[in-house]
């Protein structure tokens, strides 16, 4: 027993001598919940507009001023006509253009249909399709309440966007991040520092001691489920502090399954550092291994619903994909075990393959 | 500890085979160290040395034949076997993270020393080697860390010591002082087990085995060797016994 304690305590000396690798291990998740929460956001706000009206009245104004009004766009040009629309589309200076036909009042007044011309830059596909539905949804608001005005009942086609009405992005890749947080502390740092062992030597000191096989592994990989630990709580109380990012369901829960996670990628560590023998064939793994799927086909950026048939099937043996979808369910959803008990019940599978072939890997080295 | 050492042997192999696929690292090798023998265990590499004493120390299962250390079998009690023996690999084998009294600090508890055990054989070995506890061991030059490895290596008083090239890259004073180490554990009654490619320190053996090829080419007592093969130095007899086998090899 004091054997083990003693393993634990070299452990974490390591790791607090190791500043450098201390202080990335922490600040990393901290500022990654700043860069995704303000820098990659995929929502936008204060588009760059440019409103053409050819014969502007009280009819015209009113729109203008609901564009005005909103946090979404920024009216930056008035035009009488749409001839320069197309140099300043092409010097950024606009990001999106509203043009109303030049009778549109009169055609409004007399019940007929008025036209609304919008054009957005889809040079970046996704803010295109996001600027396109901002500015009908401003429209419809306008036609509605004309409509509501004159008395006459209008369907308007309504969209909603659930559990995340505002489409705030934090909301959408905090558990992503938590995912990729946990698989670097993990499996990167837990390969790595298993290899380094092999690397100096100590290994070989190890094994040829009485400690347990076990024992060295758990010794090993105990002060990274720890800092694992601590990160998830860290990035989950930053997201709720800066972001108001929810946390509908169990906490209790969300901690839990981030443990069962913990362990999925640091067995995967302990494989990978089974089967390399230095330091940056190590990281390469890790990286090559983990890394890259859990930023890629977890679901984490890019929606798996959107790829191909081989890549989704792929993305079923990636663990954060499973973890993706609890920690969102848990925290947008307020859902409990009660609907993600199969998610739950894959990963805790996968963690039980993993922990044995890794164990497996760890004795074929000794005998 | 049940099985007491048949004769006084500290370690017996009889036949002992490793193989890997179809090559056979050990072939069928047979010889004994006595209690307190300092033995050399001498050979090119890739002769085996390194396969023979990873199934010493209870770190590869043997293909066949027998071996027992300390009294204990390899293939049963590689558990008490791991208990009596101390290890210092040729790579370094202490922390160079870690100060001088945490590493010793942290093999005391690997082997379950109480803690004024400890404490009182660290500051023996300190005040013997002349170091500091709060030093680290990435300060120490090469010379110190070998000597410090080698007295943490004996911390748990083991009965055998398995020392794998401790000497190399390291200056022939430190090694002369190295050496003085390893008698001093010698008449404590304790077997030292030594690989070196320094043909100087095979000299200083009680005994040595020369392994060619994964089966042993020499065995015995420096100056018995010399005589035996008619070769005035232990350099001139290691090269005439591996010359051939290399040759064949290449």
């Amino acid at each position: 027993m004091s054997a083990f304690r003693g393993l634990l305590r070299k452990e974490a000396l390591h790791i607090l001598r190791d500043r450098r690798t201390l202080a990335v291990v922490i600040f990393m998740p901290i500022l990654q919940v700043i860069l995704f929460g303000y820098a990659i956001r995929t929502d936008i706000s204060r588009i760059r507009l440019a409103i053409v009206d050819p014969s502007p009245d009280a009819a015209t104004i009113e729109l203008r001023n609901r564009f005005t009004a909103t946090d979404a766009f920024r009216v930056v040009r008035v035009l009488p006509s749409a001839g320069t629309l197309d140099r300043l589309f092409a010097s950024g200076a606009i990001q999106e253009a509203i043009v109303l036909d030049g009778d549109f009042a009169n055609r409004l007044a007399r019940g007929l249909t008025a036209r609304v011309l919008v054009v957005a830059d889809a040079s970046e596909p996704n803010s295109g399709s996001a600027m396109e539905s901002y500015a009908l949804a401003v429209i419809q608001g306008y036609e509605r309440d004309i409509a509501a005005r004159g008395g006459a009942v209008r369907i308007v086609p309504e969209a909603r966007m659930r559990f995340n009405p505002t489409r705030a992005s934090a909301n959408l890749f905090v558990p992503g991040l938590i995912a990729f947080v946990l698989t670097i502390i993990s499996a990167l740092m837990t390969a790595i520092s298993l290899t380094r062992e092999k690397e100096t030597g100590t290994m070989e000191i190890l094994l040829v001691s009485p400690l347990k096989p076990l024992e060295i592994i758990v010794g090993k990989v105990l002060a990274y489920l720890v800092i694992g630990f601590v990160s998830v709580l860290l990035v989950v109380a930053e997201a709720r502090l800066v972001f108001a990012v929810p946390l509908r369901g169990s906490l209790m829960l969300l901690l839990g399954e981030g443990v069962l996670y913990i362990l999925t990628s640091l067995s995967l560590g302990i494989l990978i550092s089974s089967r390399t023998s230095s330091q940056r064939v190590a990281m390469i793994g890790a990286l090559a291994g983990t890394m890259l799927p859990t930023i890629l086909l977890s679901g984490f950026i890019f929606p798996i619903e959107s790829m191909p048939w081989p890549l989704r099937a792929i993305a079923n043996v990636v663990p954060a994909k499973w973890f993706i979808v609890i920690a969102r369910g848990v925290m947008l959803k307020g859902v409990g075990l009660e609907y993600l008990w199969p998610q739950t019940l894959i990963l805790l599978g996968m963690t039980v393959l993993l922990v044995a072939a890794a164990t497996r890997s760890f004795r074929i080295r000794l005998a | 500890m049940t099985a007491a050492p048949a004769r006084e042997h500290a370690i017996e192999a009889r036949e002992l085979t490793r193989r890997f696929g179809t090559f056979t690292a050990v072939d069928h090798i047979t010889f004994d160290v006595g209690v307190g023998e300092v033995f050399g265990f001498l050979g090119a590499n890739g002769a085996g040395k390194t396969t023979a004493i990873r199934i010493l120390t209870g770190l590869l299962a043997p293909s066949s034949g027998s071996a027992r250390v300390a009294g204990h079998d390899v293939y049963t009690e590689s558990e008490w076997i791991k208990r009596r023996i101390g290890y210092m690999s040729q790579k370094f084998s202490l922390y160079e993270d870690l100060t001088v009294g945490e590493n010793i600090r942290l093999y005391g508890g690997i082997y379950d020393l109480s803690r004024e055990v400890v404490r009182e054989r660290t500051t023996h070995m300190l005040s013997r080697l002349g170091l500091d506890a709060a030093t680290r061991v990435q300060a120490l030059p090469l010379g110190w860390r070998q000597k410090l490895a080698f007295s943490v290596a004996l911390l748990h008083e083991p009965s055998i010591v398995f020392l794998d090239e401790p000497t190399s890259g390291v200056d022939p004073i430190t090694r002369r002082q190295f050496w003085e180490l390893i008698y001093e554990a010698a008449a404590r009654g304790t077997t030292v087990f030594v690989t070196t490619h320094y043909m100087d320190e095979a000299e200083y053996c009680d005994r040595i085995s020369i392994m060619v090829a994964g089966r042993i080419g020499a065995l015995g007592a420096p100056a018995e060797l010399k005589s035996q093969f008619d070769v005035g130095s232990i350099d001139e007899l290691f090269v005439r016994l591996a010359r051939p086998t290399a040759g064949a090899a290449g």
